[in-house]
């Protein structure tokens, strides 16, 4: 019961619709122009990397939270950000580390559970 | 056999079709060409590891299967023209290594069953051999991971896409035998109009079978009344449009008997394939499945097999080359 009582509602709300206009943006992508799913995904994580590097994408984050670093625009700004962090503490250097070393948590996790589900899971044929 | 018009031969002692037989996958078996075929199977894998070696069997199952239904022995059949999707034929090669029948590898991509067709009733008419199978197959899986993405990503569709046939058809010609008899051949050009988009094969191959389609009606005489059905390959639904409104435009009315085996093997609406059905195996199973049954029971007298295929792989689409097409025509009747 406290746990229920201690949500907060607005923040899930702001959440739901930042995450959900993010998809739809994808979707109208998908829908409306040729550009295959591969290229909406660079896409995405380019525009995340240039808003998070012009220090835009953190309004965001603070306002929706999950909302905007779940999507792979949130990829992006982390990118950015950890780069931009890196460079202020080790110089030009950092360009090329920190953007990696802040999102390694999570692209070895991808690669892990990656892993797993391919052993535990047999590829099946889509249903349309 | 002697060359008419164009690019249209016309066979004085014509080969006939002996025997068809044809096996579809899960997907197909629920589509509203489901009873006419021979075999429908319950899964992907069909016992196998790999997509690629279901499409094997498959293959390798309709040829064992077509030679059953004729009678005819393993060692009756002189040679075998099949082709397949996959990167240089595997499906074909891997299927048949063990059927110590004769082998051409075909490639036309999806125009393949007519082409195999062609080449083989010039074999048999030319007295080089008496009976020949003519086999193609297509699996949905194989063809996604090839040319479009491993379905592991779970990439949405497009609305223009198609949906590749899981499954083989296969076809003996034969010197004997009481028809239906392949009596013109008229094998196409290559046409490439610069469309560009792998999801949008429909509109690629159409001006192909436009090409092919009016070459033989100018190279035999006929008209499109002649025949009983016109029968495209797998234009699908946006390709069947556009083939009848140019054929249209170019004086040629087509519309009350063309149809298309991509529009024809599924349930558009039911079965959420976009497009329709498209693949080698599209029109090899609908035709082995549905048209020679149709030819047999003489409830169609004349049609006139449009297979029509994209030359493209993956490698030229991502160097951003266009989709140039094909058709190849024959001509069946009793």
């Amino acid at each position: 019961m406290e746990f229920i009582q201690s949500i907060d509602w607005l923040q899930l709300l702001r959440c739901f619709i930042t995450g959900g206009t993010i998809c739809i943006i994808g979707q109208i992508l998908l829908d409306k122009t040729k550009l295959t799913s591969a290229r909406i995904l660079v896409i995405f994580v380019t525009t995340g990397a240039i808003l998070g590097g012009l220090g835009i994408y953190q309004y965001l984050i603070d306002f929706a939270g999950a909302g905007a670093t779940v999507p792979l625009t949130g990829f992006g700004a982390n990118l950015a950000k950890g780069a931009i962090e890196s460079v202020k503490e080790i110089g030009l250097l950092g360009a090329f580390i920190g953007g990696v070393k802040a999102s390694a948590g999570g692209i070895a996790a991808a690669i892990f559970f990656g892993y797993i589900a391919s052993l535990l899971a047999k590829p099946k044929i889509k249903k349309q | 056999m002697h060359k008419i018009g164009k690019q249209t031969i016309c066979f004085d002692n014509p080969p006939s079709i002996l025997e068809a037989a044809s096996i579809v996958g899960p997907k197909e078996a629920d589509g509203p060409m489901a009873s006419y075929f021979d075999k429908c199977l319950e899964d992907e894998f069909w016992g196998e590891k790999s997509w690629e070696k279901a499409e094997s069997k498959i293959i390798k199952e309709t040829v064992n299967l077509v030679v059953a239904k004729s009678n005819l022995a393993t060692s009756d059949i002189d040679y075998v023209f099949a082709g397949d999707l996959l990167n240089q034929c595997i499906s074909s090669d891997f299927g048949l290594r063990e059927s110590n029948i004769p082998y051409f590898g075909v490639f036309g991509a999806c125009s393949t069953f007519t082409e195999s067709m062609c080449i083989g009733s010039v074999f048999v008419e030319a007295n080089g051999a008496k009976n020949v199978i003519c086999a193609t197959s297509s699996h949905f899986c194989s063809a996604e991971k090839q040319f479009r993405f491993p379905l592991e990503l779970g990439t949405q569709r497009p609305p223009t896409a198609q949906w590749t046939v899981t499954g083989s058809g296969a076809v003996i010609l034969s010197q004997t035998g009481q028809g239906p008899y392949i009596t013109n051949i008229t094998p196409g050009k290559i046409v490439d109009m610069g469309v560009k988009d792998a999801n949008n094969m429909g509109a690629a191959m159409a001006p192909a079978a436009l090409d092919t389609l009016i070459t033989h009606f100018q190279d035999t005489g006929r008209k499109p009344s002649y025949y009983d059905a016109i029968i495209t390959g797998d234009l699908g639904h946006v390709g069947k449009e556009i083939l009848a409104e140019m054929a249209q435009s170019k004086g040629y009315n087509i519309n009350s008997n063309y149809n298309d085996c991509g529009v024809l093997m599924f349930d558009k609406e039911k079965q959420d394939t976009h497009a329709g059905g498209s693949g080698c195996a599209c029109i090899a199973t609908v035709f082995s499945g549905y048209f020679f049954k149709q030819l047999k029971d003489k409830k169609m007298k004349r049609i006139l097999l449009i297979a029509t295929g994209a030359l493209m792989n993956s490698t030229s689409m991502q160097q951003g080359e266009s989709i140039p097409g094909i058709a190849h025509a024959i001509s069946i009747e009793i």
